[in-house]
């Protein structure tokens, strides 16, 4: 009985509030019920959008700068660029956190925070910092519910994505414009980058040592040239249902191409996009999928059963997604007794605002995610940060924790003691050695800090 | 150029609090008042040590104080060896140290115990506000403005009337009673053990190179809490929280550090508090005592009968009002410590009434009649 409060709350949800009630139906039923209530755009999120330049207006802004009269003028718009870059990264870290302490769909909330882990961009980049908020929004959010298809379309042609696997520069050798710079500057070589195609087939898709080939990428590269941002230079407004992309048919390598023994012969944007729809439905992207979800439900090493089960369903169902999360709820592979996974820094702050009802206002939670050890959209590299208890259980991150805890056990305006608030959100897994900790703890604070270091709440 | 909206929550941090505007604030007659909460049960026998008590030492055994010559008080007391300031302001009567006192509360939970020191009340959760804040409705508006020194405005300074809370923006250092029981947490969980053994000894390192936790840190707390109590347009009540005072094991160490840490910040709010000192009032006080024998792990349990500590160039002036206490004294209605004299068979037995302490001081300091604030503030035992 308690173990579904368990389930629910901690392992497939993002921790308990001290308002959670108890579970007393079925676990599977109380998760499933939640795709139902999923919203793709909360208040929060449609206020953040509201506010951000279009790709378009950010592009002419970063134009506006190279045509300054002085090195003066350029100095101080190259800064205010920069800090309203930085402002925007900030205030969408603080709407992802905000949406994720509110949310009624935790479940849903963390897979939206596993799918942007998946397709990790990086700010490092000041155009990425500018979208990373918006690549979330609209290549991420619309999709967690739908077909991988679809995601990996509204991914691949965000200009996050564009911008951080530098497809925006990518231009086909043969190309129009490419054949008139050629004819002008003869010496200088053709600007194909491979970047994007060979992390879309290596991460996003196949995955690695799948059987794709040198030849395959460059190809896949070929077929990829004009995707790219809007021109600054023409007026108009991207495509819709793809914000701020643009196909330019005059970088675009001409002629069909072949990849993994297959002839695409399509011209233009929907060449790429062939490609894109037949990897999607690749067994091997399959099998990449299912061992990574199947990680982050039921272990570091999960059963290889739940990994084909995933696979199986993924490949019958056309990569619909949540088919799979109905394998995930339902296997008996997640349903263990006791935790399996170790929180990530994210996973363990967003846990324990929710678990001490923390106002966000009192935490500018970028910053305290990097002192985590996790800054968000900034991963090492594009495969994302890792998805196992070795890469965060260390000694200094874990004193981080304590330190922080400390900290945010003075936020709290709770007013009941700790002891009671440990009981409601560690429901099902509290230990008498915690509680009787947190009792004896010298005061409140510590007694609230006790509760969210405890190895229960480390732990999911 | 598109001007982005600034963070939506980011921006009100806790730090830039702007300082409140008094109308007829007058820095150098207002009267100041300092409220130091020890929070985890301080042990009074270890701070006000009753050295001719006989059984002190036998209850106390490897634990007990054996320096009682350095600060030695009168023919039963002395204080421990770290309170050399404190030992100097008692000799200028700008010190009063109570023993055997204790709140209303008879139980031993810190967090009910701490709730009936700070609202006032005789249970706890009985009343909502905290009797710092019942004390500024009875004050002149130009000596009620209030802060605490945390990053949130603890209970006894809650209530009804506006108070601000400061608190440094650095991450303030896990006290030792936090790294304790998480080490306790983890000696069970092979994997965590392994982890937080080696981060407690990097922690460990940082703090003999100098940079460790609470280097100068009560120094700069005296010196920031003068500061604000002495500007013109300044508050002119203060709340600062203690943590650290649980201690179960190794006390003989921690005490001394804790003690010596709470020296430190009174001698540094008065030095920086300059001729305003005179106008000033400091209550140090804890949720109650601790057990009067040493348990086996080198510290003590959580008892009954504590000590209060009072400091203030206000305090002459203050005693002189009250017959019974003799500035420069120890004022205690000893209860002994043989087995037959202990509260329960285990703690200092309470003789004086914390509530009762704290309202005739601060009627004294402020010139109020002390019935209403009694009622005001202790409206339970009043």
């Amino acid at each position: 009985m308690t173990n579904n409060d368990r389930l629910v709350y901690q392992h497939f949800g993002l921790g308990a509030t001290p308002n959670s009630p108890a579970v007393d139906t079925d676990p599977v039923k109380a998760l499933l019920d939640q795709l139902n209530h999923y919203q793709v755009m909360p208040e929060a999120w449609k206020n953040y959008q509201s506010q951000q330049p279009s790709v378009e207006q950010a592009m002419r802004d970063t134009r506006q700068v190279n045509q300054a009269d002085s090195a003066d003028e350029k100095m101080a718009m190259r800064r205010q660029l920069r800090i309203a870059a930085r402002d925007s990264y900030a205030d969408a870290v603080q709407t992802r956190a905000w949406v994720a302490q509110q949310s009624e769909t935790p479940f849903v909330e963390r897979l939206v925070h596993f799918w942007s882990n998946h397709f990790a961009i990086s700010v490092q980049k000041p155009l990425v910092t500018q979208f990373a908020g918006s690549f979330e929004v609209q290549a991420i959010r619309p999709h967690v519910l739908g077909r991988f298809k679809d995601m990996l379309m509204a991914v691949e042609k965000h200009p996050a994505m564009l911008v951080y696997l530098d497809q925006q520069q990518s231009r086909g050798p043969d190309s129009m414009t490419m054949q008139r710079k050629m004819k002008r500057h003869p010496d200088k070589q053709a600007g194909l980058n491979e970047n994007l195609a060979r992390e879309i087939l290596e991460l996003h898709t196949l995955g690695v040592r799948s059987g794709y080939s040198q030849q395959d990428v460059t190809e896949f590269a070929r077929a990829l040239t004009g995707w790219t941002l809007p021109n600054p230079q023409q007026t108009g407004d991207s495509e819709a249902r793809y914000p701020g992309f643009m196909f330019n048919a005059r970088v675009h390598e001409p002629g069909s191409r072949t990849l993994l023994g297959k002839t695409y012969a399509q011209n233009g944007v929907q060449q790429a996009e062939a490609i894109l729809a037949d990897l999607a439905a690749s067994p091997a992207t399959a099998s990449h999928l299912a061992s990574k979800l199947a990680r982050h439900f039921a272990g570091d090493q999960p059963p290889e059963t739940l990994v084909n089960k995933l696979r199986d369903r993924y490949l019958q169902t056309g990569g619909d997604l949540t088919a799979l999360y109905r394998v995930l709820v339902e296997a008996p592979e997640c349903q263990a007794n006791t935790a399996v996974k170790f929180k990530t820094p994210w996973e363990w702050l967003i846990s324990s605002v929710r678990a001490l009802d923390i106002h966000l206002e009192h935490i500018k939670v970028a910053q305290v995610m990097n002192q985590l050890g996790q800054s968000i959209w900034k991963p090492g590299s594009p495969a994302g940060y890792d998805d196992v208890a070795d890469s965060w259980l260390a000694s200094n991150a874990l004193m981080r924790r304590v330190e922080y805890a400390q900290r945010l056990a003075t936020l709290t305006k709770l007013t009941q003691p700790p002891a009671e608030i440990a009981q409601r959100v560690l429901s099902g897994v509290l230990s008498p050695d915690t509680l009787k900790q947190i009792q004896r703890a010298e005061s409140a604070q510590t007694g609230f800090a006790l509760l969210l270091v405890s190895p229960e709440f480390l732990r999911r | 150029m598109h001007r982005r909206s600034f963070l939506k929550w980011g921006g009100a941090g806790l730090a830039t609090m702007l300082l409140p505007q008094l109308a007829f604030a007058n820095a150098a007659t207002d009267q100041r008042f300092v409220f130091i909460i020890q929070r985890g049960a301080a042990d009074g026998l270890n701070t006000l040590v009753p050295y001719a008590d006989p059984d002190y030492a036998k209850l106390r055994g490897a634990l007990a104080i054996q320096d009682t010559q350095t600060n030695r008080l009168d023919s039963l007391f002395a204080l421990h060896p770290a309170l050399s300031n404190a030992f100097a302001l008692y000799q200028q009567q700008q010190a009063m140290f109570v023993h055997a006192i204790a709140s209303p509360y008879r139980e031993r939970s810190h967090f009910d115990g701490q709730n009936v020191l700070e609202s006032g009340g005789t249970r706890a959760y009985q009343l909502k506000d905290g009797w710092l804040n019942r004390l500024l409705g009875l004050l002149p508006k130009a000596q009620s403005e209030a802060i605490a020194f945390s990053p949130t405005i603890p209970l006894a300074l809650r209530g009804t009337i506006q108070v601000d809370a400061y608190a440094t923006a650095k991450l303030p250092q896990p006290p030792d009673d936090l790294l304790m029981r998480v080490s306790q947490l983890y000696a069970a969980d092979a994997q965590l053990h392994t982890v937080w053994e080696s981060a407690l000894q990097t922690a460990n390192m940082a703090d003999m190179a100098g940079e460790g936790k609470n280097s100068q840190q009560p120094e700069a707390l005296g010196k920031l809490v003068g500061d604000f109590l002495s500007q013109a347009q300044g508050p002119r009540i203060a709340m600062l929280e203690t943590g650290g005072w649980d201690t179960h094991s190794a006390q003989q160490a921690r005490l001394a550090k804790q003690l010596a840490d709470l020296d430190t910040l009174i001698a540094s709010l008065k030095q920086s508090l300059g001729s305003h000192w005179q106008q000033t009032l400091v209550i140090v006080a804890t949720e109650f005592g601790r057990t009067a024998a040493a348990n086996g792990t080198g510290g003590t349990d959580h008892g009954t009968g504590a000590a209060m500590l009072a400091f203030g160039g206000g305090l002459p002036a203050i005693t002189a009002r009250n017959k019974q206490w003799a500035a420069g004294k120890v004022i205690a209605d000893w209860p002994g410590l043989s087995n037959s004299q202990l509260y329960q068979g285990r703690d200092l037995q309470p003789t004086m009434a914390l509530d009762k302490v704290i309202a005739e001081l601060v009627s004294a300091h402020y010139g109020l009649d002390n019935p209403l604030v009694s009622r005001t503030l202790f409206p339970a035992t009043a």
